[in-house]
């Protein structure tokens, strides 16, 4: 078992708290955070940008068959989500049933254990997305 | 530039193989190309390959396979491109010809799947897409091309059962292939009650994993009579790259690099795609192959699998598509599968598709992808005798 605690490690900011970047040259929002802005190719420093959190589904899969490390949750749902600020973002959807999810449905961002490397490995928490709580 | 052609190809059947290992696949492939073009040496080995590290704990090929077949006279490489690994394999030892660098080069791909059927296989699969922000998330490669079934079905109005043709298709063309890992027809029935593996995507819309190598042998056109009265003239070639992740996609339901890949062949071969005969394209999902239908130019947006609905990728259709089982029926070694397509187009232009045998084909045209749409390898093939 290969513990790799510098690879999650500097993912926190993104994994926790959904930190990008957006481009001084075109305004471009982006998460995960470039180097090199997709849209303009602006190379210089870019600030980071905070997402909200809030977004809809724009689409979903429900897994059977899933990965290494996964099993323990299978069934479980992944999806598109399309971020209030513009970019889509990969993730797992929670508290919701698998066949409640629809197109559509508004979801935040929560933080949840993501998978867990062996019995002696990291655990590794990150964002999942839920349904909007009422406000 | 200079023009290059085919001049021997060679595959072992797809599937379990467990008395082969990595490099007597691609040994037997390589070796019945060269068989078959006449040639006993090269200047050059590419081989297209992606999870050797992952299965079989085995980097290095290019050297692996070179010496293993005798070539230690030749340059040699591997070359990973995820499942369009083998494409570019081809591309590199056609730019290598073309070039003027090298008059005989060889291009192998081969995978060895076999050896771990679980959650390993899964993961290494998997590995074509982002690590970071799409494989953590438990995220298997059918779940990410699934994500994009399922948009492309609510956006367009399209049901699960629209993509059956793609699966019926192909199975009943794998029927004449003696390489083809499954050789039986499917029913519409047996399509629609197949499990789900992530869903929307069911067993029978998903292309089944195999061992397998395939193999070509290129040559300057002007030299190529030397060597055969049989050879495959390349037309076009072309690689392009969109982004690694979907969701980084401008339009997730538009492979952007089938189209540049695509449109960039035609360009080079002066064609377009009313001239092309038949398509061998990349059906690891039903999904894929019609937005590599959309992306090439042979349907409108959202109007892939009406084209299937209509008969046109039978043999007997305006596109004949996997004419010889596709990566569905024949099996996808992932870094293989491009030089399979590429050794089928070939049999198709030079009459010996056996049962599969299309009628007057002169141009076909092959398209391989990497990842969920990243790399995605066009070629057009010429029949000059």
């Amino acid at each position: 078992m290969s513990v790799e605690i510098a690879r999650h490690w500097r993912l926190n900011p993104q994994r926790y708290q959904l930190v990008g970047e957006e481009c001084p040259h075109c305004g471009h929002k982006m998460f995960p955070p470039r180097d090199v802005c997709p849209e303009c190719a602006d190379n210089s420093h870019q600030p980071e940008f905070k997402f909200s959190g809030r977004g809809e589904v724009f689409s979903y899969s429900t897994v059977y068959n899933p990965p290494e490390g996964y099993e323990d949750n299978a069934p479980y749902t992944v999806a598109l989500v399309k971020l209030e600020e513009g970019p889509l973002i990969t993730a797992q959807l929670t508290d919701v049933r698998n066949d409640d999810v629809q197109i559509g449905m508004p979801v935040e961002m929560t933080t949840r254990k993501i998978t867990t490397q062996g019995d002696e490995g990291l655990v590794i928490y990150g964002y999942k997305f839920r349904p909007q709580l009422a406000a | 530039m200079r023009d290059v052609s085919i001049i021997g190809i060679g595959q072992t059947p797809a599937g379990e193989h467990w008395d082969r290992s990595l490099r007597h696949l691609a040994y037997d492939a390589l070796a019945a190309a060269m068989r078959d073009a006449g040639v006993e040496r090269a200047d050059a080995l590419y081989v297209g390959n992606m999870l050797s590290g992952e299965i079989s704990g085995q980097a290095h090929l290019g050297a692996l396979v070179a010496d293993f077949a005798g070539l230690r006279g030749a340059e040699a490489v591997k070359v990973e491109a995820a499942c369009a690994s083998a494409a570019a394999a081809f591309r590199q030892a056609y730019i290598g010809v073309a070039s003027g660098l090298q008059d005989i080069a060889i291009a192998v791909g081969v995978e060895k799947m076999t050896d771990d059927v679980g959650s390993k296989l899964t993961a290494g699969l998997a590995s074509a897409a982002d690590a970071d922000y799409e494989v953590i998330h438990g995220i298997s490669f059918v779940a990410l091309n699934a994500l994009i079934m399922q948009r492309y079905m609510h956006e367009y109005h399209v049901q699960r059962e629209d993509f059956a043709n793609f699966a019926i298709n192909a199975h009943a063309n794998g029927v004449g292939n003696p390489n083809a890992r499954f050789r039986e027809a499917i029913s519409r029935e047996a399509f629609l009650k197949s499990n789900m593996v992530a869903t929307p995507i069911g067993l029978l819309d998903a292309s089944p994993m195999a061992d397998g190598a395939a193999a070509v042998v290129l040559c300057p056109t002007e030299q190529a009579r030397e060597f055969t009265e049989n050879a495959v003239r390349v037309a076009g070639s072309a690689l392009a790259i969109d982004s690694l992740s979907v969701h980084d996609r401008r339009d997730p339901l538009w492979l952007q690099a089938a189209e540049t890949s695509a449109q960039k062949a035609y360009r080079q071969a002066g064609v377009g795609p009313q001239d092309i005969d038949f398509f061998e394209l990349h059906d690891a999902f039903t999904i894929m192959a019609a937005l590599s239908l959309e992306a090439s130019g042979f349907a409108g947006r959202g109007k892939g699998t009406w084209l299937a609905r209509d008969g046109e990728i039978t043999p007997q259709g305006k596109i004949p598509i996997a004419t010889r089982g596709g990566l569905k029926a024949r099996g996808h070694p992932v870094g293989a599968t491009g030089l399979y397509q590429i050794v089928e187009a070939a049999q198709q232009l030079r009459g010996e598709a056996g049962d599969n045998q299309l009628a007057n084909a002169r141009l076909g045209m092959t398209q391989n992808i990497g990842g969920s749409g990243a790399t995605i390898v066009t070629h057009i093939f010429e029949r000059v005798h």
